[in-house]
C-alpha cells in the first residue's frame, strides 16, 4: 500500500480521499478520522442512515421547516399515497412568503394557499404559526430565534435560502417539492455526498462594509457557479468577528454562489447566541449538547476541495448593477462596460444593462432610485433594522421615493418597537410593516411597478425578481438607508 | 413518476447562460396548489417579446431545451421542472446545472443533460441553422447523438440516478424500504436535539 499511497498524496480534498479509500480499502468514516474532516463532513456523517455502494447516503433530517408555498403538493401527495408524516415533531410551518405585511386580508388565490398550509398542519399534526401569531415570521428568521437551530444538525426547508440556518453550524439545505414529501413521509433524503470549500476571510473590515459586503464581495470574486456541488465553509478573523444575525446574512446567499449549503464553525458568540432561547438544550442537556459542539469545527488536518482566500481590507459597500448577484461593482465604481469584461461574462451584461436601463460608464452614485426595501431572510433581523435606523434617525426620505421596512419576524418587530426604532423609519417617511418576505419576491402586495428602480437588502437581482419589468439593486442596509435619505445611492458617510 | 429511456426530438436553442427560476416561472405563479396548470408560465415574461425564440413557430414542440451555463439557478421551486415537463420538453441540454433544479428534474423524469461548452454551442448554433435537426438521447447508454450537428457525445448520470429514470420509481417506496435502518438511527439520536411539540 505504500507505493499507492504516495501517489494518493497528490491529489487534494474529497479526491484525496477517495483514493485513500480505495488504497487502503478502509470505509470512508475511517478515512476521515484518521485524516481529518470538515465542519461538512463531520456533520454529514453523523447523519448517515444507511450508506451503500453506488447509491447516495440516506441522511437522516433533524428539522424541516415548511411554508405555505413550495409544500401544498407535497401535502397531496401524501394523501393519494395515503401517507403519513413520520415525525410531525421535528416540521415547523410558518407563512411568510405571499402573505401581506400591511394588515390587508390576502387576495383570493394567496388566502386559498394560506388556508391550505393550515389546513395540512391541522390534519397531519405539525405546528404552524399562522398570520398574525406572534412567532409567525419570515421561516428562516424564526426559526434561529426561537433557538431550534442548533449545531451540528441537518435542516431542510422548500427554500433555496435554507443555507441560513448554517451560520450556526447547521448543515441546512434548500428542497424541491418532491423532496418535501419525501421527507415528510420519512423524515430522511437520500443526497449524493457534497463537496468541500473553504471561503477564508481575514483581517479587519473597512468602516461601512456590513455582513452584505462580505457575502456580495465574495460572490463577485467566486460567481454564481462558484460553489455548485459544494458546502462552503466561510472561515477567519473577519468571519469570526461577526455576529450572529452577520453571520445568517452570510450564509444565507450561499445559493447566489451555487453552493449546496453554506456553513460557519459554532463558537462563543453561537453559544451565547443561543442559550436561554425557548428551544435550546437545559442544564445538563446544555452541558452536553456543547461537548458534541465544541468537535464540530473542522480539524486541522482537513483538506477541502477547493480553497479561496479573500483579504477583508479590499472589500468596499457593493452595489449590484446586473441580473444576477455576480454582477456587482462597488459603490465608488462605475457601470462597466460589457465590451470591456471577459468575452464569456459580454452579451449577459448587455442584455442586463438594458433590462436594468443603465449605460455603460455611469457613476454608481448617480444612480436615483424609485423604491428602497429594507427586509427579507437576508437582512431582516434586529441588527440590521439597528444599522438602518441609525442612518435615517432625523433626516427625511427623499420626496417621490416609496421606502419599506419589514421585520423578519414579529419578534424581531416587537423587539424593534421596545426600542424606539418603529418612530425612528416611520418618522423618517418609511412605512414600518408586519412580518413576511414582502418585497424580496414579488408574490405578495409588495410589488415593483414595470420599469421601477428599487435599492434592496434582499438577496435576488433577478430580472422581474421584485415584480414584473422591476429593477434591483442588491445592497446592504446602511447603504439601503443612505440612499432612501439622497434619493441616489449613497453610503453614510455621503450625508454628513 | 414514468420511466424515461430515449429522448428523442428537435430542440430549442435558448442558449443563455445563468436562466434562473424566476425566468422559467415567474413567482406569482407559485401562489397556486396544483401540481399542474405551468405550461402558460413558462419564460412568461421573456415570451411577451417577439423575438423570442420561444415565439419562433419553427420550433414548436421541441423535446429539448438547450440552454447556457447554470441553467436553473436560484430558486428551489420545483414549479420550473413542472412547467418545462408541461411545455413538452423532456431534457435540458446545458453546460452546468443548478444544484436544486438538477435534482427537482430528476424527480419529475425530466433529463437534465450536462454536455461540454463546446459541444452546447455547437448544438445551438447548428439548430439556428437548421430547426427541424434531431438530437437522441439515451439514457441507458448516457449518449447525446445529433449526426447532422456531428454531435456524438455521452453525459455524466450517477448509476443510481439512472436506474431511477429508466425504472421510473417511487423514491419514497424506495426510502420506505430501509425502515429499520431510520427506526435504529432515530433510536440513536441525541436527546438534547429539540422537538418542535
Amino acid at each position: 500500500m505504500s507505493t499507492r499511497l504516495e501517489e494518493v498524496l497528490g491529489f487534494v480534498g474529497a479526491e484525496r480521499d477517495r483514493h485513500l479509500a480505495e488504497a487502503s480499502g478502509w470505509p470512508r468514516t475511517v478515512i476521515l478520522c484518521a485524516v481529518g474532516s470538515t465542519l461538512s463532513q463531520k456533520v454529514w456523517e453523523r447523519h448517515v442512515v444507511r450508506r451503500a455502494a453506488g447509491e447516495p447516503d440516506l441522511v437522516y433530517i433533524d428539522l424541516h421547516l415548511v411554508h405555505e408555498v413550495t409544500s401544498p403538493q407535497a401535502f397531496e401527495g401524501l394523501r393519494l399515497a395515503k401517507r403519513g408524516v413520520r415525525r410531525p415533531e421535528l416540521v415547523l410551518a410558518t407563512m411568510d412568503h405571499n402573505v401581506p405585511t400591511n394588515e390587508e386580508p390576502a387576495e383570493p388565490i394567496s388566502a386559498r394557499q394560506i388556508a391550505e398550509m393550515a389546513r395540512n398542519a391541522a390534519e397531519f399534526g405539525i405546528v404552524c404559526y399562522p398570520m398574525g401569531d406572534a412567532n409567525q415570521g419570515i421561516v428562516h428568521v424564526i426559526s434561529p430565534q426561537m433557538g431550534l437551530t442548533q449545531p451540528g444538525m441537518t435542516i431542510v426547508c422548500g427554500d433555496s435560502h435554507t443555507a441560513t440556518h448554517g451560520a450556526l453550524g447547521a448543515l441546512a439545505w434548500g428542497i424541491g417539492t418532491s423532496e418535501i414529501e419525501h421527507v415528510l413521509a420519512t423524515q430522511t433524503l437520500a443526497q449524493p455526498t457534497p463537496g468541500t470549500m473553504a471561503v477564508t476571510v481575514d483581517g479587519r473590515l473597512p468602516r461601512d462594509c456590513a455582513a452584505k459586503d462580505v457575502i456580495l464581495g465574495i460572490i463577485a470574486r467566486i460567481g454564481t457557479t462558484g460553489g455548485v456541488g459544494k458546502v462552503i465553509e466561510y472561515r477567519g478573523s473577519t468571519i469570526r468577528a461577526l455576529s450572529m444575525d452577520g453571520r445568517m446574512t452570510v450564509c444565507n446567499m450561499s445559493i447566489e454562489a451555487g453552493a449546496r449549503a453554506g456553513m460557519i464553525a459554532p463558537d462563543d458568540t453561537t453559544f451565547a447566541f443561543l442559550e436561554g432561547r425557548p428551544f435550546a438544550p437545559k442544564g445538563a442537556l446544555w452541558e452536553r449538547a456543547l461537548d458534541e459542539w465544541r468537535s464540530l469545527p473542522t480539524d486541522a488536518g482537513a483538506a477541502f476541495d477547493r480553497e479561496v482566500k479573500i483579504d477583508a481590507r479590499e472589500l468596499r459597500p457593493y452595489v449590484s448593477w446586473g441580473t444576477n448577484p455576480a454582477q456587482t461593482v462597488t459603490i465608488d465604481e462605475r457601470v462597466p462596460d460589457p465590451d470591456a469584461l471577459a468575452t464569456d461574462a459580454r452579451d449577459a451584461a448587455r442584455r442586463a444593462l438594458r433590462y436594468m436601463a443603465l449605460a455603460p460608464g455611469t457613476p454608481v452614485r448617480d444612480i436615483a432610485v424609485d423604491a428602497v426595501f429594507i427586509g427579507s431572510c437576508t437582512n431582516s433581523r434586529l441588527e440590521d433594522l439597528r444599522a438602518a435606523s441609525e442612518v435615517v434617525r432625523g433626516r427625511r426620505v427623499k420626496d417621490g421615493i416609496r421606502a419599506l421596512v419589514v421585520p423578519g419576524s414579529m419578534k424581531v418587530k416587537l423587539d424593534a418597537e421596545r426600542e424606539g426604532l418603529d418612530r425612528v423609519f416611520q418618522e423618517a417617511g418609511f412605512e414600518w410593516r408586519g412580518a413576511g418576505c414582502s418585497m424580496c419576491l414579488g408574490m405578495n402586495p409588495d410589488v415593483l411597478r414595470p420599469g421601477e428602480r428599487c435599492a434592496s437588502t434582499s438577496n435576488r437581482n433577478f430580472e422581474g425578481r421584485q415584480g414584473p419589468g422591476g429593477r434591483t439593486h442588491l445592497v446592504s442596509p446602511t447603504v439601503a438607508a443612505a440612499t432612501a435619505i439622497a434619493g441616489h445611492f449613497a453610503l453614510p458617510a455621503d450625508l454628513r | 413518476m414514468e420511466s424515461v429511456r430515449h429522448v428523442a426530438g428537435r430542440a430549442l436553442p435558448l442558449g443563455r447562460a445563468d436562466v434562473d427560476t424566476d425566468q422559467i416561472i415567474p413567482s406569482h405563479w407559485l401562489k397556486r396548489i396544483e401540481r399542474t396548470g405551468y405550461a402558460p408560465g413558462l419564460f412568461e415574461a421573456w415570451r411577451t417579446d417577439p423575438s423570442f425564440v420561444m415565439n419562433d413557430a419553427r420550433y414548436r414542440g421541441a423535446a429539448i431545451l438547450l440552454a447556457g451555463r447554470n441553467f436553473g439557478s436560484g430558486s428551489s421551486r420545483e414549479h420550473a421542472a413542472w412547467a418545462l415537463l408541461e411545455s413538452g420538453f423532456r431534457a435540458v441540454i446545458a453546460p452546468r446545472f443548478a444544484d436544486i433544479f438538477r435534482s427537482n428534474a430528476l424527480k419529475n423524469g425530466l433529463v437534465p443533460v450536462e454536455l461540454p461548452d463546446e459541444t452546447v454551442t455547437t448544438l445551438v448554433a447548428a439548430v439556428e441553422r437548421d430547426p427541424t435537426l434531431e438530437i437522441a438521447i439515451d439514457v441507458e447508454r448516457r449518449t447525446v447523438t445529433a449526426p447532422a450537428a456531428g454531435v456524438s457525445a455521452t453525459f455524466p448520470l450517477d448509476d443510481h440516478a439512472r436506474q431511477r429514470l429508466l425504472e421510473g420509481l417511487d423514491d419514497i417506496a424506495l426510502t420506505l424500504r430501509h425502515e429499520r435502518d431510520i427506526a435504529a438511527y432515530e433510536a440513536r439520536r441525541p436527546q438534547w436535539l429539540p422537538r418542535v411539540r
